[in-house]
């Protein structure tokens, strides 16, 4: 099981090998059935569940991929994790993961 | 009433009743969305969250796991109403305060609900990052809403009481 944390080392683990940057990113657009609730949603403002959704189910491609390379790479740790949203098209955002594959004792 | 003044009555109904309702009903959801974030606070008060980057020593922290907890929220017709008012001659806006204020309570939260039901002590290390979704009305001016984004790294750690 990969671990994952966003400190530069793990409590209690020591860091034995390091094996480079990985990175998962997935480009998602919105719903059109959840852009009309989300339309409805606004005008009493409040969370916009749908969306809340898909950012989380994007983030978790993203992750599974970063996690995916870094397995690949023979690592069983990804430490300093960092994540970035962009929007990189009207409608569409980019969530991307990113961290430091390594080896643990 | 001639055709002319009806539909001048139309129209301003068109922009007034979507600024009533936001206001009435996104005043009443507000309050409740802040009643019940106070209510899990308190549940929640036991368990430490921190920006530190390492727990205290005397922790015995072992173990760890990324968590994260997140939220999409968006201001009601009638703060956005005001706000462009606010715009014009420039100043502090209020209003959008309590909304990113109950954005990130809310996105805390959910990040603690999440260490604590998979069994960790604490939660180190916490970010906070906020993003803004482009709409896809008014051609990608209009904010669709904010995403809030918690993370950190879950711990096993034996916390002082």
């Amino acid at each position: 099981m990969l671990i994952l944390s966003n400190t530069e080392e793990i409590p209690g683990k020591k860091i034995v090998a390091i094996y480079g940057v990985v990175s998962g990113s997935t480009v998602r657009a919105k719903h059109i059935g959840r852009d009309i609730m989300a339309a409805l949603k606004n005008m009493v403002g409040g969370e916009l569940k749908g969306y809340t959704e898909l950012l989380q189910e994007a983030r978790d491609e993203a992750m599974r991929r970063m996690m995916q390379q870094a397995e690949e790479m023979g690592a069983n740790a990804v430490v300093n994790v960092r994540f970035s949203t962009s929007s990189v098209a009207q409608g569409a955002a980019e969530l991307f993961a990113y961290g430091t594959a390594v080896g643990v004792e | 009433m001639d055709n002319g003044s009806i539909n001048i009555l139309i129209n301003i109904l068109m922009i007034l009743v979507p600024i009533m309702l936001g206001m009435i009903i996104g005043s009443i959801l507000e309050h409740n969305h802040f009643r019940s974030l106070v209510r899990r606070e308190r549940e929640l008060a036991e368990f430490p969250a921190m920006t530190l980057k390492k727990p205290p020593a005397s922790w015995e922290a072992s173990g760890a796991s990324l968590v994260s907890g997140s939220v999409v929220i968006s201001v009601d017709y009638f703060k956005r109403f005001i706000a462009s008012l606010i715009q014009i001659f420039g100043g502090r806006i209020g209003m959008y305060d309590s909304l990113l204020e109950r954005a990130r309570r809310e996105a805390l939260l959910r990040m603690k609900v999440q260490a604590k039901s998979q069994g960790y002590d604490a939660v180190i290390n916490v970010r906070l990052e906020t993003s803004r979704l482009a709409s896809a009305v008014y051609q990608g001016k209009g904010t669709a809403g904010l995403e809030i984004l918690a993370f950190g790294t879950a711990i096993k750690a034996k916390v002082p009481r």
